[in-house]
């Protein structure tokens, strides 16, 4: 078990309120991440579901039970730090054995709870070794393996992968996957890498200083965003806006047309533009177009483009992919 | 051959500090050990011959030796046990933010300030002492007999002098270093259900394993030529109850202007620092490497 549901949670910092009062139910068994902008409150949140945190006012329910005032220990969750948070001077089985020995367990248990957390996360030959002879990697699954071998009901991770170099990211980044397949436990994961959001989530929130502004799976975050914020927080590369005469049928005060939902043309469309900056990542093509009266936008194209810096072309929108926002950001229903 | 020449050059024009350095140190200790084989006595100029080890045999079989010795190994060992207990206490208590923590901080700092035979002074006659003293003014109150510390217990009033002095470089240094731990570290305790004990000991305790060390040595290097608080206290009694070697060197030889014995005298303090110290060394010294 391992639901958490947040009601009305705010969070001050003296006189500063850093989480606007947030409603979220968490379900069990499910992979929810949270992404925003940095100094958002994604850290704050998950270290008050953790109980590192004091709640300022709302209620914080764990499996039903309210856990807003239940010490850090007592909630059943584990939770992954940035920097990993490994104890030092003691050895990896030490580390993974820490708080499974807090908790009284018989010794046969531990190393055999040892033994099976070290063969899923490969790090049987290094048991013996202190954390300060392990390469970032490494360190990491041993963060990953103290918080799994307590076999909490939930996991927290902050920002887990963003002291790790690309390549490796990725490989983690489809381990922590992998291992909530196997585990089947609801895990919070806060990250501002939208990649890991989108390839990981179950269902994403997007935090904007201090508030949620939508929760729904990446899909429907990319296709449906609820506002303008959103629309351009996810998706990269970056939606484009038209800020155009407020319409008088609908309100509409400007437009947002994904990169890949703009078709080319060298003959005639709705926009001329100038080639500015072409990005060849090989299986597709990202062109930075000038277009008279507007910012550049980013069009995605094939990765056998024909176009070169400087040609002159026609971009159009596919009409049905247009989003309409109002004056306050709020998407509106697309009428064409 | 910039660099082999500036380097060259360097060396050349570092050679008058090293070579004043070592003169400044070994011209006083090898006039010490040359000394130490004489019958020097200032009270009889004119009449020095070399005695041979006569100086280190008077020294070494004084009943008083072994009395005093163990008196130094008390004196150091009690210092470092109250210094390092109450400086861990003390720095676990200024590192939580309580309200008007700088002030506090300087504070605590004030005692190594102040002069040993200042601080002896104050605590022989403010505090200690068997009338008028603030401790004996205690005792009455509570309707008990005041203790005459120095007669009494004297090494152990000494003690708590030295203590009291070095108690704020103790915290210091453990401040310092308590502060430099990683409070993730902390949190993560908490997560995995450690309480206040298991944290001190599995997180905190070994994280100033390295300051700890270094409070070990230094104090260690002050504390066996403690001299002034036993002069200003007790003068080394009653009897030899609180004269440690540094005081004894003092009494037996100085006292009575006997050059060639005081240097024996302080040659064995200089080999039994460096036991200590190569002890010391082997047991802990490992904190410090890496
Ligand atoms: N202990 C604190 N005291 C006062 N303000 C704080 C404290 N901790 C965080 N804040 C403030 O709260 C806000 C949210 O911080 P938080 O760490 O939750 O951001 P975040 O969304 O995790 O950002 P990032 O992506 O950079 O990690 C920030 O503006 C920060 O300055
Ligand atoms: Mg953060």
């Amino acid at each position: 078990m391992g639901s958490i549901h947040l009601k009305q949670v705010t969070k001050d910092f003296g006189d500063v309120s850093v989480i606007k009062p947030i409603d979220l139910e968490i379900k069990d068994g499910e992979f929810i991440v949270f992404v925003g902008p940095s100094g958002c409150g994604k850290s704050t949140l998950l270290r008050m579901i953790a109980g590192l945190e004091d709640t300022t006012s709302g209620t914080i329910e764990i499996d039903g039970q309210d856990a807003t005032t239940t010490p850090p220990a007592k909630r059943g969750l584990a939770m992954v730090f940035q920097s990993y948070a490994l104890y030092p001077h003691m050895s990896v089985r030490n580390n993974i054995a820490f708080p499974l020995k807090r908790a009284k367990i018989n010794d046969d248990i531990i190393e055999e709870k040892i033994a099976s957390v070290a063969k899923t996360l490969n790090l049987t030959d290094y048991l013996d070794r202190k954390p300060g002879q392990l390469s970032g990697g490494q360190r990491q699954r041993v963060a990953i393996g103290r918080a799994i071998v307590r076999q909490p009901s939930a996991f927290l991770f902050d920002e887990p992968l963003s002291n790790l170099d690309a390549s490796l990211r990725v490989n983690m980044r489809l381990e922590i996957s992998e291992l909530h397949k196997s585990l089947n436990t609801t895990m919070v994961y806060v990250t501002h890498d939208q990649v890991e959001a989108m390839t990981m989530a179950d269902r994403i929130a997007v935090f904007n200083g201090g508030i949620i502004e939508q929760v729904g799976s990446p899909l429907e975050l990319y296709n449906n965003p609820a506002n303008r914020f959103v629309a351009g927080f996810i998706g990269s590369p970056k939606i484009n806006f038209i800020d155009i005469e407020p319409s008088t049928i609908d309100g509409t005060c400007s437009l947002g047309i994904r990169p890949e939902h703009i078709e080319i043309s060298t003959t005639g469309g709705q926009w001329a533009g100038k080639i500015g900056v072409i990005e060849h990542l090989g299986s597709e093509t990202f062109l930075h177009v000038h277009v008279d009266g507007h910012d550049t936008f980013t069009v995605k194209t094939s990765g056998d483009c024909p176009f070169k810096y400087g040609d002159e072309i026609y971009l159009s929108p596919q009409k049905n992919k247009l989003l309409h926002f109002d004056a306050t950001g709020k998407t509106l229903p697309n009428i064409a | 051959m910039a660099t082999t020449n500036s380097r060259a050059l360097a060396r050349l024009m570092l050679v008058p500090s090293v070579v004043l350095l070592l003169a400044w140190m070994l011209v006083p200790l090898c006039m010490t050990l040359y000394f130490s084989f004489l019958d020097y006595n200032l009270l009889s100029p004119g009449t020095e011959e070399f005695i041979g080890f006569m100086n280190y045999e008077f020294f070494l079989t004084d009943p008083a030796f072994f009395e005093s010795f163990f008196n130094t190994l008390l004196l150091v060992g009690g210092v470092l046990l109250i210094t390092l207990g109450g400086g861990i206490g003390l720095a676990i208590l200024l590192d939580q933010a309580i309200w008007g923590r700088n002030y506090v901080r300087i504070m605590v700092l004030a005692p190594f300030f102040v002069m040993p035979t200042v601080s002896a002074l104050v605590w022989k006659n403010m505090l200690m002492n068997p009338v008028n003293g603030l401790f004996a003014h205690f005792a009455n109150w509570l309707g008990m007999t005041p203790i005459d510390f120095f007669a009494q217990i004297p090494l152990l009033s000494i003690i708590v002098i030295v203590s009291w002095q070095w108690l704020p470089f103790a915290a210091l240094i453990l401040l310092t270093a308590i502060q430099s731990l990683d409070r993730e570290q902390l949190e993560a305790a908490d997560l995995d259900g450690a309480g206040p004990f298991s944290k001190f000991y599995y997180i905190v305790l070994p994280h100033l394993s390295r300051a700890i060390t270094a409070v070990i040595l230094i104090e260690t290097i002050f504390l066996l030529s403690i001299f002034a608080e036993i002069l200003v206290t007790t003068s080394g009694g009653p009897g030899y109850a609180s004269t440690n070697i540094t005081y004894l060197i003092y009494t037996q030889s100085l006292l009575q202007f006997d050059v060639g014995g005081g240097s024996a005298g302080g040659i064995v303090a200089v080999i039994i620092a460096n036991i200590v110290a190569i002890f010391l060394m082997r047991l802990i010294g490992k904190n410090l490497e890496d």
